[in-house]
């Protein structure tokens, strides 16, 4: 996938910007829409597919936004109501004393310089609102007291700004009390949601995702269209013929995807990848086409949404009658089913604790939610020397490995990737400290942002990441960006072609699979991607 | 703004106690109906505040990690950042709120020609923060000698301690010292960082100018303005063993010392300055990262409209069919 780009200033243009806030108060600041900086509106067709309120036509350049007639009453009670559901949100309304630690912690500040992009005050766009309806010294002292009053230019602030966090939490790992800015966001964006304020590129996707099981709208038949394809590509490369078990019943093992990975390139790889490390394991495990979507827009969209898309994965498991659930590579997806799934729709006690059929090993630490990353799972196996590896064939990449947001800071999946990478290629380079693990920045396009026409503050976003991709490519020469993300996986492409050109951008299991010596497999002359493997670019040429 | 209406608030708050006792000698209500009202106020207030978010549910459980889980024996687990059980969770805590851990991660990001973005550590706030946090403490137990008798052994032997190098008469304190410069410090960040100046607000000066003047008003009676501390400790075990006195020429400095005190109590439970019991609340901190092996129950969990298998099929049979996909009815 490669994006247009052209529309897009160059970086040292891109980049002259100042991170000093103008002399203006913030409230005094009306919101600008300038083209490139968000995100189309949620047409209707999606919204009332969902149920959702306030289906219309509109644009967030347009002075009436069509609000309901009420929009003030239901934000108010859909405010006062999240504050007496969530301790989370009353806490990060009252204590933070902003002391601006994490202002420039996030990617869009320091590539935008905006300062409604610092954290602190993107919560307070927010909480000016909480202190003049819900607190006594804010509806005396008003504006003194750092109090709003509640208007149509604070939706439509809401709307840009709450749309240029892309959820990553990175702020929330410098935040003296843990404040979360994703939960901020998320609480944001529910209460826009009420008045019918979504963009598309996260609705269309969960309008598709609740009818068809995946967020592309791919049909049954067109999902195992799609597997036997690569079926067949990898029967070319390899010689071997696979099986693409499908809503199999009696299966082990029920794996789930995020749909990026069987659309788009370079996902389509790490998902042959995956389907060549089962096949060699002969592990009896199943494709869902119900549940074709581990992904879940839900996340960027409410609580609410998180659970009605989610739900299909266990009951997908108890129909198929399978042990246990494997998981691909995927960020916010791990998101969801650490940190939510068991919660919301738990407990899974039809499901078994998950254990390797090859090694034996009990995950223990996935007892009560019964699924397992596909990295925990294969870093066993490559622990228990069950695979054959010859990461040779990966010479001629040099490597380094994006952590994603979410696996880094809500799940703390840090070193199995890792392992897993070593054990594959031989030329592994770590980015600085400071841009990886509980460090890691954004890609930019988190969270529902990844669309074409929020490319410039993309772009901008995804600069921490793409400078530090920079840096090694400079230091190292490293050409290849590993993720184990299905987001990254499209959005660090443009980010790379734009701040460090050269570097492609590959998921784990695309190098596993380039390294996996497969029993019965003729000699391979190029990797996954038809590029011819160290060593055989000359018979290439022949 | 916010500065200079903080400012002038608490110049008036000291005008205040040189007019009702300076001027018309109002000693017993700024000696004992103001004390008692103000402690009452931040009692009830900070109970009032740390219940209400205590009884509000925590649906999630969202730490937020910043280390390695708990997956394989063979990798090893990071149980402060990433705490998977209750120990780890308390360890982790105790660092956050005694040493300020997280703050000790910041860092500054600096745009270079390139363009490159650059990343320095930076401790001052960190050091500031910790420095004024734990001065304080000290301070308040230093105080206790005036409300106990026997004044108990940690009290003297802190005091001890802060004054070892014995500077002046009577001794200047350490704390004193820090507190001010921290205080300093801390507010003139605010000004002078554009970012910081531009988010703050009248609540985060208003603490600032109020415990400035708190702590310049206890050096100034102590080393310039002296009060007479019999009296003092007359005034103070009396309010705290509800029979309190009135006493005359204590000097007015205390008084004014007292009223800033009084006013940092009544204003704490409405404020900011209530992140010192938030902080313990905070779901991204204090629960474990065991979500996977440990089910969180969500105590509002209520059923949602979502698309079944049967109405899935009912939409795809004949598609599925058609390429041998199984099907539940035919």
């Amino acid at each position: 996938m490669s994006e247009d780009l052209s529309n897009v200033p160059k970086p040292d243009e891109l980049m002259r910007i100042e991170h000093k806030p103008p002399r203006k108060g913030w409230m005094d600041v009306p919101v600008d829409f300038k083209p490139g900086t968000y995100s189309y509106p949620a047409k209707a067709k999606n919204l009332k597919i969902l149920d959702m309120p306030n289906p219309r036509e509109w644009s967030p350049t347009d002075e009436d936004w069509k609000l309901p007639e009420n929009w003030k009453e239901i934000v108010r009670e859909g405010f006062k109501d999240r504050l007496d559901k969530y301790r989370s949100f009353q806490l990060f309304m009252d204590i933070c004393v902003r002391c601006g630690a994490c202002a420039d912690k996030c990617h869009f500040f320091i590539g935008s310089g905006d300062p409604k992009n610092m954290p602190v005050l993107r919560a307070e766009l927010m909480r000016s609102v909480y202190r003049k309806e819900f607190t006594t010294s804010g509806k005396i002292f008003g504006k003194l007291a750092g109090a709003r009053e509640l208007t149509t230019d604070v939706i439509k602030e809401w709307f840009y700004y709450f749309y240029q966090c892309t959820e990553c939490r990175r702020c929330s790992v410098f935040c003296p009390y843990g404040i979360d800015t994703a939960e901020i966001t998320m609480m944001g964006r529910e209460l826009l949601h009420l008045l019918g304020c979504g963009i598309n590129w996260a609705m269309e996707p969960v309008a598709n995702c609740f009818r068809t099981g995946n967020h592309l709208g791919i049909q049954p038949h067109g999902f195992k269209d799609t597997l036997e394809f690569f079926a067949d590509d990898i029967e070319d490369l390899t010689g071997i013929k696979i099986n693409v078990p499908l809503n199999k019943k009696g299966a082990d093992i029920l794996f789930v995807v995020p749909s990026g990975d069987y659309f788009g390139d370079p996902g389509t790889y790490t998902c042959m990848g995956y389907m060549m490390l089962f096949h060699e394991l002969g592990l009896n495990y199943t494709w869902s086409t119900y549940a074709s979507e581990g992904g879940n827009f839900g996340l960027f969209t409410s609580h609410e949404m998180i659970k009605r898309l989610n739900a299909k994965i266990y009951a997908e498991a108890k129909r198929l009658g399978v042990k246990w659930i494997l998981g691909g590579e995927c960020g916010h997806m791990w998101r969801v089913m650490h940190q939510y799934m068991d919660t919301m729709n738990g407990p899974a006690d039809f499901l078994e604790v998950p254990t390797s059929p090859i090694t034996g090993t009990r995950f223990e630490n996935a007892k009560s939610t019964k699924m397992v990353h596909i990295t925990e799972f294969t870093s066993d196996l490559m622990k228990h020397n069950k695979l054959r590896l010859d990461p040779g064939r990966n010479d001629n990449l040099i490597v380094t490995f994006h952590d994603s947001c979410n696996p880094a800071r809500a799940m703390g999946l840090i070193e199995e990737p890792r392992y897993v990478i070593r054990k594959v290629c031989n030329h592994f380079h770590e980015m600085p400290e400071n841009t990886i693990k509980e460090q890691t920045f954004c890609c930019g396009g988190g969270a529902g942002l990844g669309n074409d026409e929020n490319m410039e503050m993309r772009l901008r976003g995804g600069f921490p990441r793409g400078n530090a991709v920079r840096h090694v490519q400079e230091k190292y020469g490293v050409n290849r960006l590993a993720c184990v993300c299905a987001i990254d996986r499209a959005t660090l492409v443009p980010v790379c072609d734009y701040w460090a050109p050269g570097v492609e951008v590959t998921g784990v299991h695309e190098m596993v699979a380039n390294a996996l010596v497969m029993k019965g497999e003729k000699e391979r002359t190029t990797d996954l991607r038809g590029e011819p493997l160290p060593g055989k670019e000359e018979v290439e040429d022949e | 703004m916010g500065l200079w209406f903080s400012l002038f608030t608490v110049v008036i708050l000291v005008l205040f106690v040189f007019m009702g006792v300076g001027v018309v000698g109002l000693n017993s209500l700024f000696g004992i109906v103001i004390p008692y009202a103000a402690l009452l106020v931040f009692l009830v207030g900070v109970v009032y505040r740390v219940g209400k978010w205590a009884r509000a549910p925590v649906p999630f459980r969202i730490p937020t990690t910043c280390g390695q889980q708990k997956s394989h024996p063979w990798i090893k687990a990071n149980n402060l950042e990433s705490p998977y059980n209750t120990l780890g969770v308390i360890v982790r805590m105790a660092l956050e709120v005694l040493l300020f851990r997280s703050l000790f991660r910041n860092t500054r990001a600096e745009l270079r020609d390139g363009p490159r973005v650059v990343y320095g550590g930076t401790k001052w706030l960190w050091l500031a923060g910790l420095a004024f946090h734990w001065s304080f403490l000290l301070i308040l137990i230093r105080h206790l000698r005036f409300f106990t008798e026997p004044i108990p052994f940690f009290v003297n032997l802190f005091e001890s301690m802060d004054g070892l190098f014995e500077i002046g008469v009577p001794t200047l304190y350490m704390t004193d010292i820090i507190i001010l410069l921290a205080v300093t410090y801390l507010f003139l960040r605010r000004v002078v960082i554009p970012q910081i100046r531009y988010i703050s607000l009248a609540a985060d000066y208003f603490p600032l100018f109020l415990i400035l003047g708190v702590v310049l008003s206890g050096v100034l009676m102590r080393h310039f303005y002296k009060v007479d501390i019999f009296k003092v400790k007359e005034l103070a075990t009396g309010l705290f063993s509800f029979h309190p006195v009135v006493t005359e020429g204590i000097g007015l400095a205390f008084y004014i010392h007292l009223f800033l005190v009084c006013t940092l109590l009544a204003y704490f439970p409405f404020s900011k300055l209530m992140h010192m019991g938030g902080v313990f609340l905070s779901p991204t901190r204090n629960l474990a990262n065991n979500n996977r092996m440990r089910r969180h129950v969500n105590p509002w969990n209520y059923p949602v409209k979502v698309h079944t298998y049967e109405e899935y099929e009912d939409e795809f049979r004949e598609k599925m069919k058609a390429v041998g996909l199984p099907v539940e009815k035919e």
